[in-house]
């Protein structure tokens, strides 16, 4: 290729009078932006290799560096955006697929920011939570339907399996593989100091790790990578996958390049092998195919833990999730179409699914429509971004969220998008063990305990405006919520007024 | 006693410490200022060999040779820190050549210099476990 | 403007109330009179009362106290009732005309009994079918309110001062050994004779002082069984929630004031094992049903009544009692006019049930 269509995306300012040439942004590019001239002692760099990742603006000792989007454009057209010029070139240079990673990042509707909370003001009190109790305790899991007495006429208190969370927030599903091993770590860690659950997603769980069991989540996926009884019985849950929000309609991708070492081994697959889950689980083609694994799965394990059934958020979600409420399983996990993903086909990551909120709105009430709410807890992900999407996800429906982005951003990741490179320069979504050396698990897992503690913080005090001391007291509390800027037809679906109303 | 410990697992080996601790040692307020344009003297060093990498810097060893050493009692240890009064210095160099970890080296004005833990100078603490990225260096009991 | 039912009104409140624990029965004087020191909780839009043991001459039927707007809802609504219940009798409630209550609906009295063959042919037990019942005709016959259902008891209430209420359904006359009041102080004006309180549903009924904070998710959980809360007021919401936990799912009042008035989790932890697990299991299995935001609640049912608090104690509630008598109300002056010489006087804490029940036989 001769030519370059393509204009690099991004510029790599450096302050020539700030730059000490410390050569420090050099060593930490895994991309190699960065060179040192000796002959003019300056720093150079190469912009088109640059994705923006910001690890060479965060350790520059003296500020000397920015990273800008190029102002170099195409000419303006409102039909065909630089984006989608860009994207044919690169296709016609290629011929292949596109690949993109983590969420949806298009212009659509973000209905959290549609949705305000309400507090209370003269006819009830709001609860201040530095002086009152505040309650963020949820269990998760399957409650009966009818309350039993023991033949001496005492309450029979058998309960099926539960969860129980300190605060309504898990990690959700990242496989080892995807994510690096010290990432792993981190989520294992903070999971257990902060009485949550973190999820292997489908890579299996490192034999490091069994010692977190309490705190984890295995997943069950298409390819069954890593599947096999102790790993069944090392966790407290088990989540079949049967879709994912970002890459709905099709199973995971791991490229060959990240599957080395222990990811191999912990897969149960060949080193170098790219792992490419089916589409469909292969004994799964219809619910009553489900209802049988996920009974398997309760036999494997003597029916001791709550099997948690993962779908993403389509068009029919509702139905579905009814149906999986029929199926055995416990708690459904519901993703919606902005969640983040290491690798996907651009075009089903930004075209496929529907936004969590409505989806959620929509199988909550579907739920409670056919009484049988109570059957299921209702997880949902796919870009819970803060601690007051976590209280709308809860008044509208859920028990608990389920998170990942904000995880990953709390280990340091700055959203640029090439987790599919393998070259993630903050030894998150990568196997290079230079760089996966770069996040130690003891600050990791500080950061994600910080992360949460902040967020339960946040949730308490939202939680005492409303004068709400319990956060079951909130869940599918949607009087709590009004919109803003929404149609009728938005507002019927989610169930909620307008504001003023 | 605090002492100054290397994690080398941890260790990028990005050698940001080194320019943490000349700036430290500089006297001046801005790193640009102190360390443009010149060649750095750090008191802590990155060793490298093939994938590995570590940061060395003084030990203050609980019998430590380079103060027994010092001809002029310009080396001395208080507080656990073996400190250096460069009023005293006569730039005989023999520190350097006992030290067994290389961590006494030779200042711009020819007498020597070592780590004192940042702790008289504007830091007030060790600058390289500061700066560290990775918490590969740290500054505690054991 | 909007009715109630169409819009959620948050209120304040006065309750009130007596019970004989011998099963004494006491005319409605008292009863009215200790609403009138706690005038100021209420403002005129809303009063009512609820009594037990009224009816013995009709023990064995329902008594249904209807509004209606006008004669065709009540000729609608009675076609509804003929449909699955012998009328054993139906008359209008004697009432004395006031000026201080205006614009009264029709107020019709039912005594009635479902049809057995109506019963068999649906398999359900005959509270199920009243129940369901009452949810079909106030929530689809257009200007009918059933604001009473229990056998041997009814509620009395209108848009008023809780006193003048007493005095236009000359509650004197009637005689109970459990009597519950319910003044309102709603911050809007409904004017709507079905939104005042007490709420009732076969023979619970409710006074409720308070603005609970769960109310959607109460509500939203309650409904997923056949329940209706075509008012959208707590009192409402608590009645069914009452009725649910104690008829439906047989709880004991105890154990149902551990669901609704749930003791927070570091209190449970303090508890002996058994106390832990059977608390733990209450708060995750209806874990829906917590109400959290101030309440104070008098509970009423046959032979018995329940008083409690939320968690947090954020109304007032005080009890007494003498001889046979326990006096329950949001003030210590109202049960000092029903009984001067009341003893034990006691706020009970967040979330302590206090329950009186009426000795076996004695109703």
């Amino acid at each position: 290729m001769s030519i370059s269509y393509i204009y690099p995306e991004f510029e790599v300012v450096r302050n020539p009078s700030r730059c000490i040439a410390c050569r420090v942004c050099e060593r930490q590019c895994a991309n190699e932006v960065h060179s040192y001239d000796a002959e003019s002692g300056l720093m150079l760099s190469d912009e088109s290799k640059c994705v923006d990742c910001q690890r060479c603006v965060s350790l520059c000792p003296t500020r000397a560096l920015k990273i800008v989007k190029s102002d170099c454009r195409l000419r303006e057209n409102a039909n065909w955006s630089d984006n989608t010029i860009k994207e044919i070139y690169k296709q016609a240079g290629s011929g292949g697929v596109l690949l993109s990673s983590m969420g949806n990042p298009n212009p659509l509707p973000v209905y959290w920011d549609k949705i305000l909370i309400n507090a209370s003001q003269v006819t009830n009190p709001p609860i201040d939570p530095l002086r009152e109790p505040m309650e963020t305790r949820v269990f998760l899991g399957s409650k009966p339907t009818e309350m039993k007495r023991t033949s001496d006429g005492g309450l029979d208190c058998t309960l099926s399996p539960q969860l129980e969370l300190s605060m309504p927030v898990m990690f959700s599903a990242m496989s080892y593989g995807s994510i690096s091993y010290n990432a792993h770590e981190s989520l294992a860690r903070a999971a257990s100091e902060l009485g949550l659950y973190y999820n292997t997603g489908e890579g299996g769980l490192h034999e490091d790790f069994y010692c977190y069991g309490e705190n984890t989540i295995v997943q069950v996926a298409s390819g069954r990578f890593g599947v096999h009884e102790e790993y069944l019985k090392a966790g407290a849950a088990i989540e079949i996958k049967m879709g994912q929000g970002a890459k709905p309609g099709i199973g995971g991708h791991l490229p060959g390049t990240k599957i080395v070492g222990d990811v191999s081994r912990t897969r149960m697959i060949p080193e170098g092998s790219d792992a490419i889950s089916p589409a469909p689980h292969h004994d799964i083609y219809s619910i009553e195919d489900l209802r049988q694994l996920v009974y398997s799965l309760k036999e494997a394990t003597e029916y001791k833990k709550p099997v948690i059934v993962k779908v993403a958020a389509v068009h029919n979600i509702a139905a579905i999730a009814s149906g999986i409420a029929r199926s055995g399983a416990d708690i459904i996990a519901i993703d919606g179409f902005r969640g983040g993903t290491g690798a996907a086909p651009t075009r089903i990551r930004d075209n496929v699914g529907i936004p969590i909120e409505l989806a959620l709105a929509a199988v909550d009430q579907r739920l409670r429509d056919e009484g049988i709410r109570g059957n299921v807890s209702l997880v949902v992900g796919g870009s819970i971004r803060s601690a007051s999407d976590v209280v709308k996800a809860i008044a509208l429906g859920a028990d608990a969220c389920y998170i990942a982005t904000a995880a990953v951003i709390a280990l340091g990741c700055h959203l640029c998008r090439t987790c599919q490179t393998g070259k993630c320069n903050w030894g998150i979504a990568t196997q290079r063990p230079e760089l996966v050396k770069r996040l130690n698990p003891d600050i990791g897992s500080e950061r994600l305990v910080n992360l949460m503690t902040a967020w339960r913080h946040e949730i308490m005090e939202l939680m005492g405006g409303m004068g709400i001391n319990s956060i079951e007291a909130l869940r599918g509390n949607r009087l709590m919520l009004r919109g803003v800027n929404l149609t009728e037809k938005e507002l019927e679906i989610l169930g909620i007024s307008h504001a003023g109303e | 006693m605090k002492r100054v410990y290397v994690n080398e697992e941890w260790c990028l080996g990005c050698h940001l410490c080194e320019y943490n601790c000349a700036f430290a040692n500089s006297g001046l307020s801005d790193m640009v200022k102190a360390l443009k344009g010149k060649i750095i003297r750090p008191n802590v060093r990155i060793e490298e060999d093939g994938g590995i990498t570590y940061a060395v810097s003084c030990r203050h060893c609980d019998d430590p040779i380079c103060v027994s050493s010092c001809i002029s009692g310009a080396l001395s240890k208080n507080d656990g820190t073996v400190c250096i009064d460069h009023d005293k210095c006569v730039g005989c160099l023999t520190c350097i050549l006992v030290c067994p970890y290389g961590c006494v080296s030779q200042n711009e004005q020819g007498a020597v210099q070592k780590c004192e833990l940042c702790l008289e100078n504007i830091s007030g603490y060790p600058a390289c476990v500061q700066g560290c990225p990775n918490r590969a260096i740290v500054y505690e009991e054991r | 403007m909007k009715l109630e039912g169409q819009v959620r009104i948050p209120s304040g409140c006065a309750i009130s109330a007596v019970i004989s624990r011998e099963g004494n029965r006491m005319t409605g004087e008292s009863i009215i009179k200790s609403m009138i020191p706690m005038h100021d909780r209420s403002n005129g839009l809303g009063g009512g009362f609820a009594a037990y043991g009224i009816y013995p001459e009709y023990r064995d039927f329902y008594a249904f106290h209807m509004f209606y707007d006008d004669d065709s809802s009540r000729e609608a609504c009675e076609r509804v009732l003929r449909e699955g219940f012998e009328i054993v009798k139906a008359e209008i409630i004697p009432v004395k005309k006031l000026p201080e209550i205006t614009d009264v609906p029709l107020i019709w009295r039912y005594f009635i009994t479902p049809l057995a063959s109506v019963l068999s042919r649906l398999q359900l037990d005959e509270n199920e079918y009243v129940a369901r019942t009452v949810m079909k005709i106030n929530s689809t016959v257009s200007g009918a309110y059933v604001f009473s259902s229990g056998k041997n008891m009814g509620a009395f209430k209108a848009v008023g001062f809780p006193e003048d209420v007493g005095r236009f359904y000359r509650l004197d006359e009637y005689e109970a050994y459990c009597w519950t009041a319910h003044g309102r102080y709603p911050t809007n004006t409904p004017g709507w004779w079905g939104g005042a309180h007490p709420f009732a549903l076969l023979d619970y009924s409710i006074v409720h002082n308070g603005e609970i904070s769960s109310y959607d998710a109460n509500r939203r959980y309650i409904e997923m069984f056949g329940y209706k809360c075509t008012l959208q007021t707590d009192t409402e919401v608590i009645t069914y929630i009452a009725d649910y936990l104690i008829r439906r799912q047989g709880l004991t009042p105890e154990e149902a004031a551990s669901v609704i008035a749930a003791p927070f989790w570091s209190t449970i932890e303090t508890k002996s094992d058994v106390m832990k697990k059977r608390l733990t299991f209450l708060r995750t299995v209806y874990s829906s049903l917590l109400i959290t935001g101030p309440f104070s609640i008098v509970l009423g049912y046959t032979g018995g009544l329940m008083a409690l608090n939320d968690r947090l104690k954020l109304r007032s509630m005080v009890v007494a009692d003498k001889d046979d008598k326990v006096f329950i109300a949001s003030e210590e002056a109202a049960i000092r006019v029903m009984e001067p010489d009341a003893g034990n006087v006691y706020a009970p804490t967040g979330g302590e049930p206090v329950i009186v029940n009426v000795k076996d036989g004695a109703y």
